[in-house]
């Protein structure tokens, strides 16, 4: 008899990546590099045969933050750059589940800037993916933290001038654990890096080139300037450092795969139960 | 990019042709509901019907192989992002036209030979490489109807993608 036939383990259900996709369909503009994440997190959720029900992603605002009604598993669409808050305030909460924090650059690194700075820092083990698209497009085409001093648009005639963020650098210098660049032309190279991002214990962070053709349509040539596998990943991080200081802003691969390990909170988990809690504050 | 095993026998080689189609299939049917979603009806049923027929493909092999359950899809790794028969999320438009979508179809479908043809000119077993060059033949007259197709339809004229209430920033 094997251990399913004896009945105190139910048999695995084994599903593939459809089986982790809502039936909501995405209202994201034909040609948007968002589906290549919805594809690439549906793939690797399958290659590691999880639970729906013990995944969680978490979002804030944006385009790409409508992720969490997509996928099939459990899902919080927060409110705008405190995606990583709430991720980790779950995580905390319930360790159980494996959480997946998702948005993109004006949510992560503007308004969120400072909880992704914080999230590094303490590294809770969760995972966040950001879609880089080097713009706001939800809200019709303004630069974000990401975009190009020089890119000229209605909205920013001549270019804002500003240094563009560095998420890779800012994330390695604040102490994400695992650090990475994908794109979204690569779904099946994605999904590999998403794998490894949620078995690696810790913040693993995940910046995807995903292209916005709808404001951003020269970046459809990404996909010819790309570079897959440039990053070597590397315990070291004066060596990743190093290796950013000649990045081409398409490189991809893992840069950083560290061995600090992963927060854990002191003490009880919960101290009150939720019913005493909904007791006390209920008007 | 990593680098692609050989097929040692016909059953992996029929499991990287079983992958390319299912694939296809699914991206199809995904691109499908993408342009009903964008309100592109025409459109969205060329896609429903090109998932179909990759779907007839994908299911034609798993019947010639006598598979009950899908192969292991950890025999397979592309070269390129995608299969050879995928279409890239990137070359759509929401105001494309039947004739975009049978571009994209034929430009699948030629990859698709490329793939094939490339495993028969691999060191392979004569069985594989007999397999391949009859899948290589299967797609190259997948383009021939494709061709047929893209003949009876007309191609977009200038100024197609111009629309007057368009979803970017206004002046």
């Amino acid at each position: 008899m094997n251990e399913a036939d004896s009945g105190t383990i139910a048999p695995a259900v084994l599903r593939g990546p459809n089986d982790y996709k809502s039936d909501i369909k995405p209202v994201w503009c034909p040609g948007c590099g968002d589906f290549g994440v919805v594809n690439a997190l549906a793939k690797a959720m399958a290659k590691m045969t999880l639970e729906p029900k013990d995944v969680a992603v978490v979002s804030g605002i944006g385009c790409s933050s409508r992720i969490p009604a997509y996928m099939a598993s459990y899902g919080f669409h927060g409110i705008h750059g405190r995606a990583l808050a709430a991720g980790t305030g779950l995580k905390v909460a319930r360790p159980d589940l494996t959480v997946i924090v998702t948005g993109g650059d004006g949510d992560g690194y503007s308004i969120g800037g400072n909880h992704f700075l914080h999230a590094c820092r303490r590294n809770v083990d969760m995972t966040y993916i950001v879609m880089d698209n080097r713009v706001y497009g939800m809200t019709k085409g303004q630069p974000s933290p990401t975009t190009e001093p020089d890119w000229d648009s209605k909205l920013s005639p001549d270019g804002t001038g500003l240094r563009e963020f560095q998420p890779l650098v800012i994330a390695l210098t604040s102490g994400a654990n695992f650090i990475a660049r994908g794109f979204t032309g690569d779904p099946n190279g994605l999904a590999e890096l998403i794998e490894q991002a949620v078995r690696h214990p810790g913040f693993s962070f995940i910046e995807v080139l995903s292209p916005c053709v709808t404001f951003r349509p020269e970046q459809k040539e990404w996909k010819k300037l790309v570079k897959p596998d440039a990053f070597k990943p590397t315990p070291d991080m004066p060596r990743a450092a190093r290796r950013m200081l000649r990045d081409t802003g398409f490189d991809l691969g893992v840069l950083y795969a560290g061995e600090r390990p992963a927060f854990a909170p002191r003490g009880p988990r919960a101290l009150r139960a939720p019913a005493e809690l909904e007791a006390r504050f209920t008007l | 990019m990593k680098k692609q095993r050989l097929p040692r026998t016909v059953a992996e080689f029929m499991a990287y042709a079983w992958a390319l189609e299912v694939e296809a299939a699914d991206r199809y049917a995904e691109l499908a509901e993408l342009m009903a979603t964008h309100h592109n009806r025409e459109v969205s049923e060329l896609f429903a019907k090109l998932a179909r027929i990759e779907g007839k493909h994908r299911d034609q092999i798993a019947a010639q192989m006598g598979w009950t359950s899908p192969p292991d899809a950890a025999v397979f790794r592309w070269e390129t992002p995608e299969g050879p028969e995928t279409t890239d999320y990137g070359e759509l438009h929401y105001l494309m036209q039947p004739w975009h979508a049978l571009k994209l179809a034929e430009h699948n479908e030629r990859r698709a030979v490329e793939f094939f043809e490339r495993f028969a000119a691999a060191r392979v077993p004569a069985g594989v490489r007999a397999a391949a060059l009859e899948m290589a033949a299967d797609e190259r007259e997948h383009v021939r109807l494709i061709e047929e197709w893209l003949s009876r339809v007309p191609p977009p004229e200038s100024g197609w993608d111009e629309d007057p209430d368009p979803p970017a920033v206004a002046d």
